[in-house]
């Protein structure tokens, strides 16, 4: 029944269309369309937006692992390119602390009446455009590094239900200590 | 008090929620929520009604090709999202230069709107290179327990940490 779902092209993408509008609500809601919220988050002043991340990362884990375990869905982990996930990582939280906002918290942001955030989303469509113009020239570094669809659980050969605990606990301690010192 | 008129929630609700919509992506869609391919998307498909059909020929728009997908409507949906939030909330607001921003740099908007494209080219450039961005590494990879999303995660907050200590933070 669920597969007959995934291959409905325009419901899916009303589907799309609807998480999204509930994606945007609550990233609102959380204040992480707000500039302001998400650099006092990177000077750690302001804490909101990991405690966001945190309780999601819970949140989802538990429930999309239980739906992998016993629905038709499957994960679909990104390739472990350790090489370009750092240089790219770091790219990004530079122009994450410059714009303040990240790709969905952007677009967010323009719905609430963000006018700079319209340039932001201009320059990250450059940005991925000349990705896209120097990919050729850079498929070597791209791949070289690449480990293939990794998880924590089968890189490490641990338990996955032991991962998906031991993680929960770390995440919630750190948003309890960070309650506790009045974050 | 009317959550809907009350303009932030606790994060854990908000959070909560997301982890939520991760499943629904998964159950309903089989997708996992992400923001920066629908970028690449998006820029391919302006570069095609430029550039014309030799477009889809580059290696990197035949992996992504560029068409409204799932991703994409999610991203449009952002907008509506927020939207309707902020106008429930009353937060809905023309800015301009965001307060933090004006404590450092003054009160220029130029000199905000300049900082933006370039903040976000990087951001655009950085997210296609490592792979995702902070929904499609550090929310649904992270929750996956994707090995390269955590690190993506980690190396987008060093990298932000640092700059934002720098240059709003005058170390």
């Amino acid at each position: 029944m669920l597969e007959e779902l995934y291959k409905k092209r325009r419901t899916q993408l009303f589907l799309g269309f609807l998480i999204g509008v509930a994606f945007g609500f609550l990233l609102d809601r959380g204040g992480a369309t707000d500039f302001n919220i998400i650099v006092n988050q990177l000077l750690l002043k302001d804490f909101r937006v990991l405690k966001i991340i945190f309780t999601a990362i819970i949140t989802g884990m538990i429930g999309v692992h239980l739906i992998v375990r016993f629905l038709p869905p499957e994960l679909q982990p990104k390739p472990c390119q350790w090489k370009p996930i750092i240089i790219g990582g770091l790219i990004f939280g530079v122009g994450f602390a410059i714009l303040g906002l990240c790709p969905g918290t952007a677009t967010g942001a323009m719905g609430t009446g963000a006018i700079h955030a319209i340039f932001g989303v201009i320059g990250m469509l450059l940005g991925a455009g000349l990705f896209a113009s120097v990919y050729t020239h850079i498929e070597d570094f791209m791949s070289e590094s690449d480990l293939g669809p990794v998880t924590i659980p089968s890189y490490l050969e641990i338990n996955l239900w032991w991962v998906i605990g031991t993680l929960s606990i770390l995440l919630a301690i750190v948003m309890y200590l960070l309650e506790r010192a009045g974050f | 008090m009317n959550p809907f008129s009350s303009e932030l929630w606790s994060p854990y609700v908000v959070g909560a929620g997301i982890g939520v919509l991760l499943w629904l992506g998964f159950l309903l869609s089989n997708k996992a929520i992400g923001c920066s391919t629908a970028y690449a998307r998006t820029s391919g498909m302006a570069e095609k009604f430029v550039r014309g059909d030799k477009v889809k020929d580059k290696p990197y728009y035949k992996k992504f090709i560029p068409e409204i997908d799932w991703e994409w409507m999610l991203v449009l949906g952002i907008v509506v999202g927020a939207l309707i939030s902020s106008l429930l909330s009353g937060s809905f607001r023309i800015e301009m230069v965001p307060q933090v921003w004006e404590n450092t740099f003054g009160s220029s908007q130029i000199l905000r709107f300049a900082g933006a494209l370039i903040g976000g080219l990087l951001l655009g450039f950085g997210a296609r290179m490592a792979g995702g961005c902070t929904s499609g590494h550090g929310i649904s990879g992270t929750s996956q327990l994707s090995l390269g999303s955590w690190l993506a995660f980690l190396f987008f907050f060093i990298g932000g940490i640092l700059t934002a200590l720098i240059i709003y933070g005058g170390i």
